[in-house]
């Protein structure tokens, strides 16, 4: 990894991981079926669930890490990696997933979280997190803790683009800020992100987050993983989009080309044809602040 | 001279940054991501990288790239594959069996050591046009070359197993070399795509 002054981030080989994963798809399944027909479709990877957002979002309780032998099903069905997630701050679960031998752990707002002050120390670990962010303190934030990958948040289980949307320009637009401050600005900066001055010094340099930054929260057609790509995305998670619409097998595979070939309109026409009915989408703007997911984690 | 990262899905971007540091001018080599098979016409080698081979398969599939790659292999045109890359290449998989190119006269078996818990870096040496040099390896999810056919020659080793291997004008490794800033085997490969274009 190059010079961070010292700071310590996530190891390389699961940078790496990350970087393998890029052009890709990593699509929520709840068991071995729905990994099955994730792999067949394209998938990079699969991220195992209880439930998937929509559903959480529908019928409420607590939602918490995939019970054990579903996430060991999965693992049996498919040879792509397999991610799960765990709850914010509830490193047990995590100490679960790595003894189960998962290949990526997500730390993530669409369960309900354990701890309402602390996230988890990822460096405790020997395989690799992914966690979500709303802009660019809260990336490094988790980058400082030892993330290995970064995905913005979005609305899970919205079926609905605008607030990933708007996660990745402010990422994207915080990350080219820094590129353009002076190197006495950079302290004050840093206050004000919350994040660890090594990292903001560091990224003000070389114009890029160190670590991978994908998309996630309201994906739901070709055209928003497409979208997502254009704005700077290196690869998409689909969660409700795919196994809450009419055709899963065929949409998957679409939001997989769509993804590969983001930059060309003929392609996204071609796989956009016919793919039946999307899943229904939610206003954000209509939703009471207590129902957002994106905002569990700080 | 103009050399392709086979972009369907992967760390193409991490192959690209690696073969604009090799050369003496920062011209000598131009990178094109390949994203359909029209463009490999345009190209003096390519490099398959890293990422998921089950994903690649099916993209390469859906726009007829095996002919094209064929054809390209047969032209003489040098290729590089990296993990998933030389699963692709490969004239055997395993684990489970799939389809692959058969570019290069090895038996491959994927995520042999195992999932990501079991990546991990190791320092080895590669013997490149005769000489010993040393290079950094990191290994993920990595295939294993458990089959080695006559024709090819192992270019570097880890423990007492094949890690890179040269057949011809096809180059491949089981680690990413990509992954860290040190340009030794892109370097490697950047020789033999020039050697090719002057023959």
């Amino acid at each position: 990894m190059e010079e961070l002054n010292g700071l310590r981030i996530a190891d390389r080989k699961h940078i790496g991981l990350a970087e393998m994963l890029k052009g890709g798809v990593i699509m929520d399944v709840t068991n071995a079926e729905q990994a099955k027909i994730a792999e067949d479709a394209g998938a990079a990877s699969v991220m195992a669930l209880e439930r998937v957002p929509s559903d959480i979002r529908r019928d409420g309780g607590v939602a918490r890490m995939s019970p054990v032998k579903k996430i060991q099903e999965i693992q049996k069905a498919v040879t792509i990696p397999v991610m799960a997630k765990a709850r914010i701050g509830h490193f047990v679960e995590a100490q679960i997933l790595e003894a189960l031998g998962v290949d990526y752990i997500d730390e993530s707002e669409v369960l309900t979280p354990a701890d309402e002050h602390f996230h988890i120390d990822k460096f405790a670990f020997r395989i690799p997190f992914v966690c979500g962010c709303r802009d660019l303190g809260e990336a490094l934030r988790r980058i400082g803790e030892g993330a290995a990958m970064i995905r913005t948040k979005g609305e899970a289980g919205s079926g609905n683009i605008v607030e990933a949307v708007r996660h990745m320009r402010s990422v994207m637009s915080g990350v080219r800020r820094l590129t353009t401050l002076g190197p006495e600005e950079l302290m004050t900066e840093a206050k004000n992100l919350g994040a660890p001055y090594d990292l903001v010094r560091w990224i003000s340099r070389a114009g890029k987050l160190p670590v991978p930054n994908f998309s996630a929260g309201g994906i739901a057609t070709p055209a928003d993983a497409a979208l997502m790509m254009q704005l700077g995305a290196e690869a998409v998670f689909v969660g409700s989009g795919i196994f809450k619409s009419s055709d899963p097998a065929k949409r998957a595979k679409a939001i997989v080309q769509a993804t590969t070939h983001f930059k060309d309109p003929d392609v996204l026409v071609r796989v956009s044809e016919d793919l039946g009915d999307a899943m229904v989408g939610l206003e954000i703007s209509k939703m009471a602040e207590k129902d957002l997911l994106q905002t569990r984690g700080w | 001279m103009r050399i392709g990262v086979l972009a369907l899905q992967g760390d193409f971007a991490r192959h690209a940054r690696a073969l604009q540091k090799c050369g003496s001018r920062p011209s000598a080599i131009e990178v094109v991501e390949i994203r359909k098979p029209e463009q490999l016409e345009d190209i003096d080698g390519l490099i398959m990288p890293g990422g998921e081979s089950t994903t690649l398969l099916k993209l390469m599939d859906a726009w007829g790239f095996v002919p094209a790659l064929e054809k390209f292999h047969a032209g003489g045109k040098p290729i590089f594959g990296t993990c998933a890359g030389l699963i692709l290449t490969a004239r055997d998989v395993a684990n489970p069996a799939q389809f692959s190119l058969g570019l290069i006269d090895v038996g491959v078996e994927r995520n042999a050591y195992g999932r990501q818990r079991e990546s991990f870096e190791a320092a080895g040496t590669a013997v490149l046009d005769g000489r010993p040099v040393p290079i950094e390896m990191v290994f993920i999810r990595a295939p294993r070359i458990r089959r080695v056919g006559p024709g090819v020659e192992t270019l570097a080793r880890h423990g007492d197993e094949p890690v890179m291997a040269r057949q011809g004008s096809v180059l491949v490794a089981t680690f990413h070399p990509e992954l860290t800033d040190d340009p030794t085997v892109h370097e490697y490969f950047c020789r033999m795509v020039k050697e090719a274009k002057r023959a």
